[in-house]
């Protein structure tokens, strides 16, 4: 088993992950700073990501798309907050708008990646925290009202996230 | 191993959206689902609103129940059903779905590094799409 450990904190709307990999630090690095590596494993086998811009540094930015089975496109963007190779990376995943922009209705996550040597290979932990409460709920209440094709495009939004 | 949870993983997910698109796919579950956000009906009160049986209403709300959107709850000889408005449930929820898609992502990157050490192993190349 890869991940190590999971803990959930429903009062602080936090996951913490812990993964343990069998390669050096910059080789796990590298997975998130190739862009071409990371449309790998961003997006679930259904919805492949592409990035179409991709800067870590902490002035700098990430914008890509999922493409779902019907050719349907989800927009996403970081802000990347603080970028220390290969050690640790912040940044906040947002959902985008059809151009490519920042949609400000939309929920955000703030996530933290750490690297550290670990037995000879590598361990990763990984916060993921959701902006706010109200954020969380909205997107657990989206979908009720507005029919089915939201409803599936925001749950696979969702396992985006 | 790896392999068999990312399949697992993938088919839990497949089997949730399933479930909801499913559960959202008719128009009277909908019309259930906007009741019980109102109010809490009881599946009876729920079954007099519509031109069918006890019995398939109760069908319906066990299948919007699969799809994780109500929860039903028995009071006295009435069984009471609510559209999931607690937040600790859905912060579960939204927590469980983000975990789900973080283990899909560690399973990938790990095969993707025993790719990248070992790009001539047929059993890892080229082989995770």
């Amino acid at each position: 088993m890869t991940v190590t450990s999971v803990d959930k904190d429903f009062d602080d709307l936090t996951l913490t992950l812990i993964a343990d990999f069998d390669a050096s630090p910059e080789q796990v690095w590298e997975l998130w700073a190739d862009p071409r590596k990371l449309e790998r494993w961003w997006g679930p086998p259904t919805h492949p990501a592409t990035f179409e811009r991709h800067d870590l540094s902490s002035a700098g930015g990430v914008s890509y798309y999922m493409t779902g089975p019907d050719g349907e496109r989800y927009g996403g963007w970081w802000q990347v907050t603080a970028a220390d190779p290969p050690k640790s990376l912040e940044f906040t995943d947002g959902f985008a708008n059809d151009d490519g922009t920042p949609n400000p209705e939309m929920p955000t996550t703030e996530v933290r990646m750490q690297l550290t040597e670990h037995d000879g290979g590598t361990r990763m932990e990984l916060r993921s925290v959701f902006g706010t409460r109200e954020q969380m709920e909205q997107l657990a209440e989206m979908g009720m009202e507005e029919g089915l094709k939201q409803a599936v495009g925001q749950m696979d939004a969702l396992l985006a996230a | 191993m790896l392999t068999y949870n990312q399949m697992v993983v993938d088919k839990l997910t497949d089997e949730a959206v399933d479930d909801l698109f499913h559960a959202l796919a008719d128009a009277t579950r909908r019309d259930i689902l906007r009741r019980s956000a109102r109010d809490e009906p009881s599946v009876s009160r729920l079954a007099e609103a519509y031109p069918m049986s006890f019995a398939a209403v109760q069908k319906h709300v066990a299948v919007l129940e699969r799809a994780g959107l109500v929860t039903k709850e028995r009071r006295g000889r009435e069984q009471i059903v609510r559209s999931d408005h607690d937040a600790v449930r859905r912060a579960r929820l939204a927590l469980d779905r983000l975990e789900a898609a973080w283990r899909g992502r560690v399973d990938r990157m790990s095969h993707l590094l025993e790719e990248i050490s070992d790009p001539d192993d047929p059993r890892t190349g080229g082989r995770d799409r």
